[in-house]
């Protein structure tokens, strides 16, 4: 049986001491072990930013790539080597920026890759910039004067994109994020796991919201199968349906019981799911949805893209190899030929 | 005329006492129609049949970036040339003896182009004051002087289809469509081109469709029927097959179908599945449709969501131990410039296939050029070498494949194959090769035995190629991690240190260089030591031999060089250009080469350039090197 310490690395870390980054390498090396896979069938895939470096630090396969492609990479190797357990690390640049268009492709193929986006909500790695995830009108380095476009939320993209698995965790809650790490590794097919993460350089405390635990209760909504979803003190609020179908949040002694939400993810329809990421408010981080959003079951890109090879090989007949010499002769001579003597 | 019936068998072209026939060493004919006219299928039956038929072959399809541009109008015009020969030819042919123009627009668009004395066939149907006015002519050619110069059937085509086909039980429309099988039978007639292969393929083809298939085989039967009987034409021609063949069984094949086996080729020669990442584009999208046909040969491909994701997935794959492929066109190659550079840091094998259009940006999306080179040499950031290579005719495709995958195994380095519109969608018999004869060789990957007792080093090097491991995911004791960050030396380790990069920068581009000494001797065409030389590379081969052989004919030396390999260049092309007093060196592109010749080897060559979005005729650089020879007498 491996241990945490198996799966780390010589080389320095070099995150900023304080980084979110360390205690999700923390959490992600500890959970490992329970994988079951050896380190070799193990691959790290990122693209650039700080997040991005994470591979280094994990004692497995592991390819640093360039911004915003890394699911690139891991859609060729997913397609070409089933036998491999493949992770995505990007970051809210990395992924919803540069990397936006991979992102959503490989989501709706619904390859068997996991994607952990650190979302920091800033760009880090070049000293402060604003970031997708960024809330309007935050003052950085390149917006002195305020953000002017509204941010993105990864996961309500995901859900957008049809992925098949959505969640969300926090860097310091390390229960949590085992957990949705746990069933991500577990799911069949793309999953998106958006961790928030404290870059306490440029954007320090940008999630202290859902982590004090003064307003921590009032703030995060905890997402539990087949649980009524409530939350705050002695579950004081409940997410209802609207009258106009949507949700929205009331108080639990307010409502009839019956009227409560039961969180389902493995709902096919996903807006539910859609319903309750929008509930967070981007600036506040109010009402934010923790946990597991959707888990559903559908077929997966790579194992399709094989069984089409697989079957074409079968069926010539030689399924080692696939079509032998002869059968090669004959596609090189295609249909009309002529011999010179 | 749909009476007259065609020899049934129609293997062997009917005799036809009442005409005499003519031999001719070789024709060059034009198809030219509307887009939708059919013209690139009229051509390509008719070239298979005249390949089959045993003759030498070259074409060259020239057709609008628009899939039907408006009928009638110049823009829309598609044209598809043929040239068969008894004898060995180089390329499609400089200005066609025979133009058929199934519009005024067709005969428009392609009249500049005719030699005096050239022969037009059109569609007097499509001669109406409408179409005329819609392609600028006030006066009807027919009535002028305009055509004065040529020989013209002026045949109503339309109507002559419409009437073969009136048995077949189709519309109106689709008895019109026909026509283009209707003016194939004629040609056919006219060159005593047998039938047969394009009844066997119409009828696969509209298999499903009986009335199409019986509409499309009246009209082709009509045609040829219409040249025997009417007195429009008093002869047809012979071209005899051509002797000069090395022995063998040939096929048609154009640069995308070669090149698309070449790359199934290379997967069986090292036993590895091959994986295409590509995104659609022309034109190299053939070769992502070919293979995504290939599938019982272990071939992979994957239509990716742009040019980015097409690349990274192909490298994806060769990090996972498949022969990574992309291809790829104009604007898409400079799209993939990032992930080049970093499967040049990975020095990981990577293939990319850039099919060169006219450019810059969209440019000449249906139009050949040879304008990527210094972008495949230089165009990314830092010092990225790779290996270039160019194939110099549709047919070479196959093996410049075959040697791109083995290259880029080989020094685990991304290797780009240059092929271009011409070769792409030219064709040219190809002599079949036997599948023992192909290339077999062992990728040769890293082990855990290998590495059993040492620490393992992703970043140390074979001695001679300076390849380094190729360690594939899933192989205990050699997880590693590798990026776009510079690397250490050996051990692979991030190093910002300065002169670790100087040491990695050198040593990239050392392997690359050493593929040098891998390259064989130079074969010099020279039979009677000229003091001209002229250098070529990619699709100019054809046209340069035969402007070579021109000038020969004519009584003066002149030496050739074709490369193939553009990155590493050959190491005694140092010793071969010295020799010679002139280097004349065509290209389709304003001298790409030529800079790097001057400034690698500092030999002044004279660089002839042109991008019309066509190849060079022969006849052009046959008065190029004669100017050039007389220059130095």
């Amino acid at each position: 049986m491996l241990a945490a310490k198996d799966f780390k690395t010589d080389n320095e870390v070099r995150w900023c001491p304080g980084c979110g980054d360390y205690a999700i390498l923390a959490t992600v090396q500890s959970f490992m072990p329970a994988l079951g896979i050896p380190r070799e069938r193990i691959v790290f895939i990122s693209g650039i930013g700080c997040s991005s470096r994470f591979p280094y630090y994990m004692n497995t396969y592991g390819v640093h790539s360039i911004h915003g492609r890394a699911p690139t990479l891991a859609t060729g190797l997913s397609i070409t080597r089933p036998d491999l357990s493949i992770w995505v690390v990007t970051g809210d640049g990395d992924g919803l920026s540069i990397g936006g268009n991979h992102l959503i492709h490989a989501l709706r193929r619904n390859l068997n890759i996991t994607i952990l986006l650190f979302n920091n909500r800033i760009y880090g790695l070049t000293k402060g910039q604003y970031s997708p995830t960024s809330e309007l009108g935050k003052v950085t380095k390149s917006t002195p004067l305020g953000t002017l476009d509204r941010p993105l939320d990864p996961i309500a993209l995901a859900l957008g994109a049809n992925a098949t698995f959505v969640a969300r965790a926090l860097d310091s809650d390390r229960a949590g994020l085992t957990e949705v790490l746990q069933a991500a590794a577990q799911h069949s097919g793309a999953a998106l796991v958006e961790i928030y993460q404290n870059c306490n350089i440029f954007n320090d405390g940008a999630f202290d919201t859902l982590k004090d635990s003064t307003t921590a209760g009032e703030s995060i909504i905890p997402l539990r199968q087949g649980e009524p979803i409530v939350f705050g003190p002695q579950g004081s609020q409940a997410v209802v349906r609207a009258a106009d179908g949507g949700l929205r949040v009331a108080e639990t002694a307010a409502v009839d019981p019956a009227e409560i939400v039961v969180h389902d993810a493995h709902r096919s329809d996903p807006t539910q799911a859609f319903a309750l990421a929008h509930l967070a408010d981007p600036h506040t981080l109010q009402h934010t949805p923790i946990g597991v959003f959707r888990s559903i079951s559908a077929p997966c890109y790579d194992d399709l893209a094989r069984r089409q090879v697989n079957d074409a090989v079968a069926q010539a007949g030689f399924p080692e190899t696939g079509a032998g010499d002869d059968a090669f002769a004959a596609l090189l001579a295609g249909r009309d030929t002529w011999v010179v003597d | 005329m749909s009476e007259v019936m065609v020899n049934p068998s129609g293997s062997v072209p009917p005799p036809a006492p009442a005409k005499p026939v003519e031999r001719r060493d070789r024709v060059i004919i034009r198809f030219a129609g509307d887009s939708g006219d059919g013209m690139q299928l009229t051509g390509d039956r008719f070239t298979s049949a005249s390949a089959i038929f045993g003759n030498d072959v070259a074409t060259l399809p020239d057709f609008p970036a628009e899939i039907r541009a408006p009928a009638g109008t110049l823009p829309g015009v598609s044209a598809f040339q043929v040239h068969f020969a008894d004898h060995d030819i180089l390329t499609p042919g400089d200005a066609p003896d025979v133009l058929i123009a199934m519009n005024p627009a067709a005969l428009r668009a392609n009249l500049k182009d005719l030699p005096r004395g050239a022969e037009i066939i059109l569609d007097a149907d499509e001669f109406t004051p409408r179409n005329l006015q819609r392609v600028g002519y006030s006066a009807d050619p027919r009535a002028d002087e305009s055509l004065a110069a040529y020989t013209v059937r002026e045949l109503p085509l339309t109507t002559l289809t419409r009437a073969a086909v009136a048995d077949s039980g189709v519309g109106k429309k689709d008895a019109a469509r026909a026509k283009n099988m209707f003016a194939l039978g004629l040609v056919s007639w006219l060159y005593s081109r047998p039938l047969d292969t394009t009844r066997g393929y119409l009828e696969k083809k509209f298999a499903r469709a009986p009335q199409i298939l019986a509409a499309n085989l009246a009209a082709l039967n009509a045609g040829y029927a219409f040249g025997e009987t009417t007195e429009d034409f008093s002869v047809r021609y012979e071209v005899a097959p051509a002797a000069d063949f090395p022995a063998g069984r040939y096929r048609n094949i154009s640069g995308n179908l070669a090149l698309a086996y070449g790359l199934v080729a290379a997967g069986r020669g090292c036993h590895r599945p091959v994986f295409l990442g590509s995104y659609p584009i022309t034109p190299a999208s053939d070769v992502l449709h070919l293979l995504a046909g290939m599938k019982q040969f272990g071939v992979t491909t994957f239509q990716a969501e742009d040019e980015i994701a097409g690349i990274g997935a192909a490298l994806g794959a060769a990090y996972g131990g498949a022969i990574g492929v992309t291809t790829t066109s104009g604007p898409g190659m400079a799209l993939k410039s990032e992930m080049i550079g970093l499967a040049v840091a990975l020095e990981l094998p990577l293939v990319i296939v850039d099919v060169q259009r006219g450019g810059p940006s969209t440019g000449l999306p249906t139009k050949t050029e040879q304008s990527d080179l210094m972008q495949a040499l230089f165009g990314r950031n830092g010092e990225s070498p790779v290996i270039v290579i160019a194939a110099q005719s549709p047919s070479d495709c196959f093996d410049t494949a075959i040697e791109a995958v083995a290259l880029a195994t080989r020094t685990r380095t991304p290797v780009i194959l240059l092929s271009d519109g011409y070769l792409a969608n030219g064709t040219e018999p190809w002599r079949i090769p036997a599948v023992a004869d192909l290339p077999t060789w062992d990728p040769g990957f890293a082990t855990t035995e290998q590495w059993q007792d040492r620490e393992f080093t992703p970043y140390s090097r074979d001695p001679v190629s300076l390849a380094r491991p190729w360690a594939l995911p899933g192989t205990p004791g050699l997880t590693h991690r590798i990026g776009g960050l510079e690397k250490a030396d050996v051990t692979g380790a991030i190093s910002y240190d300065p002169a670790n990069h100087d040491t990695m920068v050198r040593l990239r581009q050392a392997k690359v260089d050493a593929v040098a000494a891998t390259i064989p001797p130079l074969a010099v065409d020279d039979p009677d030591g000229a003091r001209v030389l002229v250098l070529g590379w990619g699709s100019t081969y054809g046209p340069i031999k035969a402007a070579v052989q021109a000038v020969r004919a004519g009584g003066q030396s002149v030496a050739r060089l074709h490369l193939r390999h553009l990155n590493p260049l050959p190491r005694d092309l140092a010793d071969v250009l010295p020799r010679y007093d002139r280097v004349v060196l065509p290209e389709m592109n304003l001298g790409q080469l030529a800079t790097i010749i001057r400034a690698r080897y500092l030999v002044d060559v004279i660089s002839v350039t042109q991008v019309r979005g066509l190849p060079f005729t022969s006849g052009e650089l046959t008065g190029v090197l004669k100017d050039v020879i007389a220059s130095v007498d």
